[in-house]
């Protein structure tokens, strides 16, 4: 039997259950219209007339013959190359991600067996360039770049958001580190191996959790990264999110806005399925650095 | 760990951040004491049917040699702090003595772009930064408060607005206020005003830009807000409830305590997060009413002439200001790390 305690006055929970609802109104209810809204022809999408013709599509059966056009998503993809785009995101990201883990397992764990006063040291200075504006650092490398003819390659791109990543992956897999006891790799050395040889052997493969928990954010950093990808790249062979921006400018010179709604949601749809799949993971990895601080 | 396995273990890690962190700092700091060549010009007779005249044009070729000769441009001292679209202490001065109050005063220095882009980053860090931390504990007591099996999609919806790239969720949330989307246009209705445009009104589009920042980072206080009501212990909780404590004192007085090193983590990142807003004020082509700290510096790189020295006053300026946020944080670990030494 629930005591009196425990039970809840009627009055919160109507009020904690409609806040809820309102919030998740807040936070879906874009996505969802946007979603929608981007098979729809423009005067659909930015129906003012009735709200209603961008649920049903009225401009869009008239111009169209259907209510669902895939328009936009021909524009964008065929007309505009998008899909150039996509393939370039697609090796920035997985670059970076590959990259970034290597270095950050090696120097993690390093800093959470070390007992030295300088690995302290050294994750406080990792702390503060996780602080420093991504675009005071592009505008520290574009000039340079420029001169030794580095600029606008992906390559280049790939390089710097790697170690831009580091300081956030180093907190991250540190943290992860230091809930393997240390027995583990302590006993595997006692048996001869030496130290690469444990955490390669004994440390990495329980290690993988938070692997990939850590990855998970190299890839968001990397996929949703708009500072340094439309500085360091050329219109030739930009990502996904500086190509988004360039829509706009068009979008002021042309009016094809649906171009950039199919782009949008087109660059959304991988992120939508790495929550429904990752959610733990994600949820894991936000807490990670705060359990610990 | 002997010293040279620890070197062994983490030289690339801080190769690439000294090669592409630390360096560019200095680069920065370089680049911000030199300002662009001036244009090399030459006199040219310009003869029509009727006369010659002679007209000043730029020297393509000779302004191209300058440029190749010394590529960061000439120096320039402090000028490019002190000029007037940055410190501007000549125009701060004259603001001073000219005017009679001090609103006056305050009303003049906020209209010099540096001082402006200030303002609407703090403005925008110390608005977001506390309705997240509030939100999103108000959204982890309602979560928790959940049916079990309700949970779970919920924390999924919750996550997107974070995950989803700020530059994209910018947009999506730009083409709904717009003047023809659904909340532009109903807000037009509800005021009965067929001109309200929120991209028209200065406040109008601060509040707008502040409400995105809201959206956007309540998830993250939310999951670790979430995360931390799961490890509060249920003894505590359950004595102060049979103490008498009311719903409102068992948040205020055992949840939250609780919690504190949590609030500071969230505070911590979302000063640092806020302070360098960019995404939003791009894609909602907000630039003409608001302009912050990283976007003047966006700006002077991204035109056709790159004005490397400018960026890297702002850029310089703006890690100061990193910095100042950044100390009282760095002096409590300091004081807690020398305390567990001793």
């Amino acid at each position: 039997m629930a005591s009196a305690a425990t039970r809840s006055p009627r009055l919160l929970t109507w009020f904690a259950t409609s806040m809820i609802m309102f919030w998740l109104m807040i936070a879906v209810g874009p996505f969802v219209w946007t979603v929608w809204g981007s098979f729809k022809v423009q005067g659909d999408f930015f129906s003012k007339a009735d709200w209603s013709n961008a649920l049903y599509g009225v401009f869009t059966l008239a111009e169209t013959g259907g209510t669902f056009t895939g328009s936009g998503y021909y524009g964008a993809w065929v007309q505009e190359d998008f899909w150039r785009n996509v393939l370039n995101t697609t090796i920035v990201v997985a670059c970076t991600v590959v990259i970034s883990l290597t270095l950050g397992t090696l120097c993690g764990y390093a800093l959470a067996r070390s007992g030295y006063r300088y690995a302290f040291w050294l994750l406080i200075a990792a702390l503060v360039f996780r602080a420093m504006h991504h675009i005071t650092l592009v505008s520290g490398y574009l000039l340079p770049f420029f001169e030794w003819n580095l600029c606008c390659r992906l390559t280049t791109t790939i390089v710097v958001l790697v170690a831009i990543n580091q300081p956030f992956t180093l907190w991250m897999l540190h943290s992860f580190f230091l809930n393997i006891p240390k027995d583990l790799d302590e006993s595997a050395m006692v048996d001869g191996c030496t130290r690469f040889r444990a955490f390669w052997h004994v440390i990495i493969p329980v290690m993988w959790p938070g692997v990939i928990t850590t990855g998970l954010f190299s890839f968001l950093l990397a996929y949703n990264d708009f500072a340094i990808t439309s500085m360091l790249l050329s219109s030739e062979n930009q990502t996904m999110v500086p190509k988004i921006a360039s829509f706009l400018t068009q979008i002021r010179e042309q009016g094809n806005v649906m171009f950039a709604v199919s782009a949008v949601v087109s660059a959304m749809a991988p992120l939508f399925f790495l929550v429904l799949f990752f959610q733990r993971q994600i949820v894991s990895g936000l807490t990670a650095g705060a359990v610990k601080g | 760990m002997p010293h040279g396995t620890f070197a062994r273990f983490i030289w690339p890690s801080f190769l690439a951040m000294i090669l592409f962190i630390a360096l560019p700092i200095v680069s920065v700091a370089l680049q911000s004491f030199f300002v662009e060549h001036e244009q090399v010009m030459r006199e040219v007779e310009n003869c029509g049917p009727f006369k010659c005249t002679t007209v000043l044009q730029v020297d393509l070729e000779a302004t191209e040699a300058v440029k190749e000769g010394a590529p960061m441009g000439r120096y320039n001292g402090l000028g490019t702090y002190t000029n007037r679209s940055h410190l501007a202490f000549q125009e701060v001065s004259q603001i001073w003595a000219e005017s009679e109050s001090f609103s006056a005063f305050i009303v003049g220095v906020y209209n010099l772009p540096f001082y402006k882009a200030l303002f609407f980053t703090l403005t925008y860090t110390f608005v977001v930064t506390p309705l997240v931390i509030i939100f999103g504990l108000l959204i982890a007591l309602g979560v928790n408060r959940l049916p079990k099996i309700t949970k779970g999609p919920t924390i999924f919806a919750s996550l997107l607005p974070m995950i989803v790239t700020p530059l994209i969720g910018g947009l999506i949330l730009f083409w709904m206020v717009d003047a023809d989307g659904i909340i532009g246009a109903t807000l037009q209705i509800i005021f009965d005003d067929p001109d309200l445009s929120l991209k028209a009104s200065a406040p109008l589009t601060w509040v707008m830009l502040m409400v995105y920042g809201v959206w956007h980072s309540t998830p993250f206080a939310f999951v670790v807000f979430y995360a931390g009501l799961q490890t509060v212990p249920s003894d505590t909780l359950e004595s102060a409830k049979i103490d008498g404590a009311s719903r409102f004192q068992q948040v205020r007085y055992v949840i939250v305590p609780y919690m504190m090193p949590l609030l500071v983590f969230i505070t911590l990142m979302q000063l640092m997060d806020n302070f360098r807003v960019l995404e939003p004020i791009v894609s909602f082509s907000a630039e003409a009413k608001a302009r912050s700290l990283s976007w003047i510096i966006y700006n002077d790189l991204s035109g056709q002439d790159k004005l490397f020295g400018s960026a890297a006053a702002t850029s310089m300026l703006t890690i100061l200001g990193v910095a100042i946020l950044l100390t009282p944080v760095l002096i409590k670990t300091w004081r807690d790390f020398n305390q567990r030494a001793a």
